[in-house]
């Protein structure tokens, strides 16, 4: 018999602001946060809106012992450690990050970490400032002169910002997290695999609870113009960014760049119940599977969306339930027109006809695509609609394609039973995670 | 911990690319001779960098000699290049492809790899068009359309993490559950954990393993130049990487891949499979101490060994040999030293025989794991296990038995592999003979 694993914190930080309360409440009115790029000056660029996470400062969130670490952190890292502070807290546990003179209540050796995350851009200007010391009269950079001198004025610790796994390295610390730890780097994938993975990691009694999700920014002019140039943005809606994404609508034109964190904090139904912790959903049934790409180069799904389908019919066997118990799905739905047809193939070919009557909603609308963050978000939306019983707005869709059940709706109340969430990355990787009401 | 209707799991195939060689067997027959793979740094100018070396691939390697479908992989970074001749080499062992009804949903991919490597030319280029000299700042709008002209596509996302993963998949035509983790230095091994960990729950039949990487580019001796991890032995760089010995300065470089075909026991044998060794432990633990240095008690490496051993369902005294992280770092060696000599020192037969291979292709960052892994499957092969070379003067704070110089024949059924990265994530794989 395996453990039953239970979702007892959400920890969102996102355009709408930090927490899940500021999240859900713009789901539910409708409200998008997408806006004009502030953190730099986007005139030269062909998109210029993002979901950015203004007013945060992780200084005020870590312990006070751990200030001087917060140097060595890029902005990832950062969102990591503030969406994880958010789902502690939500969850009720006391831990030396929280509160370093307070009572532990529970076992860090029996809590593991699995944070996914992206391709950490280095900070331009941090960077070009060390280059600088090393361009000669023609402005050319000297190699030499950077071996010998230059790459000096960098910080010694100046590569540990950028390694993938100082998200979740950070959070082990601050939360004394001794378990089982990993650092999945699937793109858009990253923290559905990780949640999906922390369950199975407390199913095999290798930890009792998990802090797990993905946090990412790319909202920098490196990561930011990586993601322009692969044609996936939206640059037709500069001037009306709360409607940019239309996920699933006929006249969708891309994607836009969202950063943030989402985090869950997992944990076995018998350490939950045993400190009477809430429990929001549970986490029912997980499965991933690959897009193998017809012309190889990543960019472009398989239009039949096998890798997909094959995600979400492992999720829902896993689960041991049937496609038709599904009442809810929140898709990868980024409004990049070739995902969105890819995904919705999949989607019929798991649900057939009865995929018109399923609702379908989708985060990217309201705080953009968030990369390794994405799919941790989107698990915790879908723990409060269980918890609520409410499918929160869908805005932006018109006419959808293929008959999908996602055109704009209001909030609405709904009795659900099992929720069904899917991420599928750049490069192919898919997950889908099968929720079911506590 | 152990899970009584977990399935078993067997290695059907394996391959690598590293700087001692491009194949396993020639690999395998130079780590045995004690032979280095370092040598100055050519793939830019290091002439100046306070480290000049590094173990590279060599030059005649190409990944379109393995590639089965190399228009597939037209614009893949280095690392890539490692991963697809390794990943043939092991598919190719396995005798997959001669079964034509395989389940390609059923077959999955779990790698370790790193990042492709950035477009340093371009990317300098960009930062010197947009220096803002007056404010001290990139000038973003000057940044972007310098960006627009230089950076291209292909370079841009064949960076990303999971790209190694997506050419793997699409040159092998595999549908099923597919991961990168990176886990710095641990991640191979890791990706190995967690890939024997879907098979025994019955979510893949097969699953390709292992990990690739390079760091070995401006930027990343850069970034370990600056946190002086790393040798800078320069007029003596095949003696730099020295594992264990008390006069060690820090690791050296290296790059490559290695990939091993993981299947159930019951996938194996229905379809005949030559079984080459079984991996029957995982663990994975945190040091939750320091981003900078490793807790004094090495109580996170210490921590993974127990659960790998136990998850094993062995006990200390079953190991015959341990192929270490070593990495040739004072802190590592010392660190993993303790940790092993805690665990291992009451054992009957005293702490098992140690080696550490980086001492002769050096330190493959994310895919150091994977041949190492793929060290333990041969040890048990052959019966005889690698040396830890440039080992001569001894450090009270390494205090055991590092198999000096030459390698060794024992007896080895049970092998233990660590790794451990930068931040304090922890691995430990046990491997063992196969025996029915």
């Amino acid at each position: 018999m395996r453990r039953d694993v239970v979702i007892t914190g959400l920890g969102t930080l996102t355009a709408t602001g930090t927490g899940i309360d500021p999240f859900w409440q713009a789901a539910v009115d409708g409200q998008s946060a997408l806006a004009r790029i502030e953190a730099f000056d986007p005139s030269g660029l062909d998109a210029q809106i993002a979901g950015e996470v203004r007013d945060f400062k992780v200084n005020a969130i870590v312990p006070k012992s751990y200030r001087k670490a917060t140097k060595v952190m890029a902005r990832d890292i950062e969102l990591a450690v503030g969406a994880t502070d958010c789902a502690v807290r939500d969850a009720g546990l006391v831990t030396p990050g929280t509160d370093p003179d307070g009572e532990r209540t529970y076992d860090g050796s029996r809590c593991g970490v699995n944070i996914g995350a992206g391709l950490i851009a280095a900070d331009l200007d941090e960077l070009t400032r060390a280059m600088a010391t090393s361009f000669d009269d023609q402005n050319a950079f000297d190699i030499h002169a950077w071996g010998e001198k230059g790459m000096q004025s960098l910080t010694p610790l100046w590569l540990l910002k950028y390694l993938p796994n100082m998200l979740a390295c950070h959070v082990t610390i601050i939360h004394d997290a001794q378990g089982p730890s990993n650092t999945i780097t699937c793109g858009e994938a990253s923290s559905g695999l990780s949640i999906g993975e922390s369950m199975r990691v407390i199913q095999r009694d290798a930890a009792d609870m998990c802090f797990c999700g993905g946090a990412e920014s790319k909202i920098n002019p490196m990561a930011f113009y990586r993601q322009m140039v692969t044609g996936r943005l939206t640059t037709t809606s500069n001037d009306t960014p709360a409607g940019a994404v239309k996920p699933f609508a006929t006249d969708a034109a891309g994607t836009v760049i969202g950063e943030g964190g989402g985090i869950l904090v997992a944990e076995a139904a018998e350490t939950a119940t045993k400190r009477s912790a809430r429990i929001y959903a549970k986490l029912l049934g997980y499965g991933a599977g690959h897009t193998v790409h017809p012309n190889a180069n990543g960019l472009e799904p398989d239009p039949a969306g096998r890798g997909i389908a094959a995600a979400i019919r492992a999720a829902i066997k896993d689960a041991n339930v049937s496609p038709d118990d599904i009442d809810l799905i929140i898709p990868f739905a980024s409004a990049i027109p070739a995902y969105d047809q890819a995904e919705a193939a999949a989607l019929g070919a798991v649900f057939g006809d009865r995929l018109k009557d399923i609702p379908l909603w989708s985060s990217k609308p309201y705080v953009g695509n968030c990369g390794a963050g994405a799919g941790g978000m989107d698990m915790a939306i879908a723990a409060k609609c269980l918890a609520e019983q409410t499918i929160p707005s869908r805005i932006n869709c018109d006419s959808a394609i293929e008959s999908l059940n996602a055109t704009t709706a209001a909030s609405t109340s709904a009795s659900l039973n099992h929720v069904l969430v899917c991420s599928s990355s750049l490069g192919g990787q898919n997950s889908a995670v099968v929720l079911s009401k506590a | 911990m152990i899970q009584a209707d977990r399935k078993r799991v067997v290695v059907t195939g394996m391959g690598c690319v590293t700087p001692l060689g491009h194949e396993v067997e020639q690999v395998w027959q130079r780590l045995l001779a004690g032979d280095c793979g370092i040598g100055p740094i050519d793939h830019f100018d290091a002439s100046t960098f306070p480290t000049t070396f590094a173990a590279q691939v060599k030059e005649d390697y190409d990944w379109r000699n393995f590639a089965k479908h190399p228009e597939r992989h037209e614009h893949i970074e280095r690392n890539t290049g490692f991963a697809l001749g390794a990943a043939r080499q092991a598919w190719g062992m396995s005798g997959l492809d001669d079964r034509n009804e395989l389940d390609r949903d059923r077959v999955g991919i779990y790698l370790g790899s790193g990042e492709g490597i950035l477009d340093f030319e371009n990317y300098v280029g960009c930062g010197a068009a947009g220096w803002d000299t007056d404010n001290r700042k990139i000038d973003a709008i000057k940044w972007a359309a310098a960006a627009k002209e230089k950076l291209t596509l292909w370079r841009e996302v064949e960076q990303e993490a999971n790209m190694c993963l997506n050419h793997l998949a699409t040159e092998l035509e595999v549908y099923g559950p597919a991961y990168n983790c990176l886990t710095a230095c641990a991640a191979s091994t890791q990706a190995i954990g967690e890939a024997v960990e879907i098979l025994r729950r019955g979510d893949a039949d097969v699953m390709v393993s292992g990990g690739a990487h390079t760091m070995i580019h401006p930027f990343g001796l850069t970034g370990f130049n600056r946190l002086t991890a790393l040798s800078t032995r320069n007029d003596d760089s095949l003696h730099a990487s020295r594992p264990f010995n008390r006069t060690r300065d820090g690791f050296v470089l290296g790059e490559g891949a290695g990939i091993v075909i993981l299947e159930t026991l019951d996938h194996a044998i229905e379809r005949g499979a030559t079984i080459l060794a079984e991996i029957t432990g995982y663990g994975s633990s945190a040091d939750a101490f320091r981003i900078t240095d490793m807790h004094s008690e090495g109580r996170g490496p210490r921590n993974a060994m127990q659960y790998a051993i136990a998850n094993a369902g062995r006990t200390p005294d079953d190991v015959h040999y341990i192929s270490a992280h070593g990495t040739s770092t004072e802190e590592n060696d010392k660190i993993e030293s303790k940790a092993i000599g805690d665990l291992f020192g009451k054992c009957a037969n005293g702490v098992p025989p140690i080696s550490s291979v980086k001492s002769m292709i050096g330190h493959l960052i994310a895919a150091a794991g994977s041949v190492e892994a793929i060290v333990c499957i041969l040890a048990i092969r052959d019966g005889i296990v690698p040396p830890t070379i440039n080992l001569n003067e001894s450090d009270p704070n390494c205090p055991h038995d590092y198999v000096p110089n030459e390698a060794r024949k024992i007896p080895v059924e049970v092998c233990l592999s660590n790794s451990f990265g930068f931040g304090g994530q922890n691995n430990t794989l046990i491997i063992e003979r196969f025996v029915k």
